[in-house]
């Protein structure tokens, strides 16, 4: 009580039967002051954090900004069908390239989904307390924060030195990697979060484990588990570091006598713009530009398709 | 169908081809399970591997040695250790100032509070359509500051090749020119250099910053808050005293967690760093890390230097395996320790 502000001044000896209970306090002291250094500092940290907020944001719109502006220049329909110009060459295009990416992150999806999956259900359903399951959340954890040229290391060591050369199979495994722990932990969530009473009843139906799962869990939850392969895909569309030594870069179509030849060095996207960056040719230069729009275009439009996915998933 | 006194019964045991199915299932299940851990076992114990033949060779001097010479054979990464050490920290820092205060942001409502304000003035704060806006303001800059990680690291490069290097140039060599003296400002900026380098790395790690921060914030307890404020604690007041100490475990998680993404981070440095072997305080001069050293010399390798290089890849291998275990212990405590207090 003794630290309230009263003003000493209006401060009057109560009278009997007629006590207010506000006398004596100085309304105009409680209220907000900006003179008043603690709200001052309040006001002035309050923008401090919007101004920092907003100057995080920048480099967003400066991106997107330069790549509009200097991709946009060059973006015909002949860069998605022509081959990367030799230097000091004008025009060309990196047909290969996207055909590269796509051919490569398809491959890694093809492996990591089932795997994944599967994975998911054992942490959710089959054995959710057993010891392996927290020792496959480490595992996937630890991926999570795998340095994603460590997985280029790894397919390095084990398929080009065994397979002799550089692949669009090295690649791919390389991608399978970083793309594993995102499917597998989001996977789980989503089929955690499917309401226990669609659990419960299809195990009083008398459903085996198997067919709960196929029949009321994974229809349940796969508004989410494609949201998390949407973001291993979008992830493994941009990774350029664990593409450089396996993959490695390809001038040419990814066919080798009138069909798809995986064994071969692949051109990709995110490689073409880490090689034409640093080249001293205006055209290489600008072409990396043009690719990292349509890089940027795939990774956003595959990010979009996620969330929209996440919108539709049943909670409990 | 439904008639129970014979016929088709809608609920029946499981046929002995069902539980066949169940078995193998649950099985196939488990030999994932088993994959996924084998294969992160299987990935350090190849690097280690093939690792191994330098290990002998090297030895502990490899860490210590400053210069790298595929011709003479003489290889250290001390010069690369310290890059990586020291662009983390000093985009760590930055990141860290920027990702907390927009995770403060987002977390304490100030700019769904200001929408509303805004909304009062011409009444329509309870509109059905308007006075959801608020929340949908919020959300959105939430996903905006998403989208900061959702650009891949290559594009970052370039942005910071064609962008950030030729803004921050004119800058450094003024602050070089009157302030030469200060170690930090020791050398020009030429072109690559590690600031650039540290502008885009805080950059990349930020949106990791802000999304567990933000997480650890909005789970600290509502009537903590709620308490201060009835104190008569202004909002900072609160925010300060009341709500920083109680997410401050998940924030260190999620710095952590930062560190050992850009200890690992490999395109923008290998673009934007300068790929020299050398040890300097300065932030304008050109320096290495181990994953741009990866990055560069994995390609054109040699066979009997690959042994070399997967030294490094281990090196790189454990630390940062070393910081993120160490986020995530920290993380997982932090979240089971506020669910005990609440």
């Amino acid at each position: 009580m003794n630290d309230m502000t009263i003003n000493q001044h209006s401060v009057q000896a109560p009278s009997a039967g007629d006590i207010n209970p506000f006398a004596g306090v100085d309304f105009s002291e409680l209220e907000k002051s900006l003179r008043r250094p603690r709200t001052l500092i309040d006001l002035l940290m309050s923008g401090l954090v919007a101004a920092m907020t907003l100057l995080a944001l920048i480099p967003l719109f400066s991106v997107v900004w330069m790549l509009v502006w200097h991709g946009g220049q060059r973006l015909t329909l002949s860069i998605f069908t022509q081959l990367p110009p030799a230097p000091l060459e004008e025009g060309g295009g990196f047909g290969n390239a996207i055909l590269g990416t796509l051919v490569m992150v398809a491959l890694a999806a093809l492996i990591s989904i089932p795997f994944g999956i599967l994975s998911a259900v054992f942490l959710a359903e089959t054995g959710p307390q057993s010891r392996l399951a927290s020792a496959v959340r480490f595992a996937a954890k630890v991926l999570t924060g795998f340095p994603s040229i460590l997985a280029g290391v790894f397919a390095y060591g084990t398929l080009v030195l065994l397979m002799g050369g550089y692949s669009a199979i090295a690649g791919a495994v390389a991608l399978f990697i970083l793309m594993l722990p995102t499917i597998v932990l989001t996977a789980e969530d989503a089929i955690r979060m499917v309401p226990a009473k669609m659990r419960e009843a299809a195990i009083g139906m008398g459903a085996t484990t198997t067919q709960t799962v196929w029949m009321v869990l994974l229809p349940t939850a796969l508004p989410g588990i494609l949201t998390g392969v949407m973001l291993a895909v979008a992830r493994a569309a941009g990774e350029t570091a664990p593409l450089l030594f396996t993959a490695l870069f390809s001038n040419y179509w990814l066919f080798g006598g009138g069909q798809v030849d995986l064994e071969q060095p692949t051109a990709s996207l995110a490689v073409l713009i880490y090689n034409f960056a640093g080249m001293p040719f205006e055209n290489q230069v600008s072409l990396a530009w043009v690719a990292a729009l349509v890089l940027v275009s795939l990774v956003l439009v595959t990010n979009l398709i996620g969330q929209a996915f996440s919108r539709r998933q049943i909670h409990e | 169908m439904t008639d129970p006194s014979g016929g088709t019964q809608i609920s029946q045991p499981p046929t002995r081809f069902q539980q066949v199915v169940d078995v193998v299932f649950r099985r196939l299940c488990h030999g994932f399970a088993w994959l996924s851990v084998l294969l992160v076992a299987f990935i350090v114990l190849k690097i280690a591997t093939a690792a191994a033949p330098a290990l002998r060779q090297q030895g502990l001097g490899f860490l210590t040695g400053t210069t790298w010479d595929p011709n003479t054979g003489q290889f250290g990464i001390l010069p690369e250790i310290w890059g990586t050490v020291f662009t983390s920290c000093l985009a760590l820092m930055i990141g860290t100032a920027f990702g907390v205060a927009a995770a403060i942001f987002l977390s304490e409502g100030f700019l769904a509070q200001f929408v509303f304000r805004t909304l009062k003035v011409a009444g329509l704060e309870f509109h059905p359509f308007f006075g959801k806006l608020p929340d949908q303001v919020q959300a959105f800059l939430k996903n905006l500051i998403e989208l900061l990680a959702a650009i891949p690291s290559v594009v970052y490069g370039l942005w910071g090749l064609f962008v950030i290097i030729p803004l921050i140039r004119p800058m450094c060599n003024w602050l070089n020119l009157k302030l030469g003296w200060v170690p930090f400002f020791g050398t020009t900026l030429t072109g690559p250099g590690v600031l650039p380098a540290v502008i885009v790395l805080s950059i990349m790690i930020l949106p990791t910053i802000t999304a567990i921060s933000r997480d650890a914030l909005v789970s600290v307890p509502a009537k903590l808050r709620m308490a201060a404020y009835g104190m008569g604690a202004t909002r900072w007041e609160t925010i300060l005293a009341v709500i920083l100490p109680t997410a401050a475990r998940g924030i260190v998680g999620a710095v952590i967690l930062a560190f050992g993404r850009a200890l690992g981070e490999t395109m923008a440095l290998a673009m934007l760093v300068g790929n020299a072997n050398r040890i300097s305080l300065s932030l304008f001069s050109p320096a290495n890390s181990l994953a741009a050293l990866l990055a560069n010399n994995f390609p054109e390798a040699a066979k009997k230097d690959v042994a070399v290089l997967m030294y490094a890849a281990l090196v790189l291998l454990a630390i940062t395996l070393f910081v993120n275990i160490i986020g995530s212990v920290i993380l997982e405590r932090a979240s089971s320790g506020l669910e005990g207090r609440r």
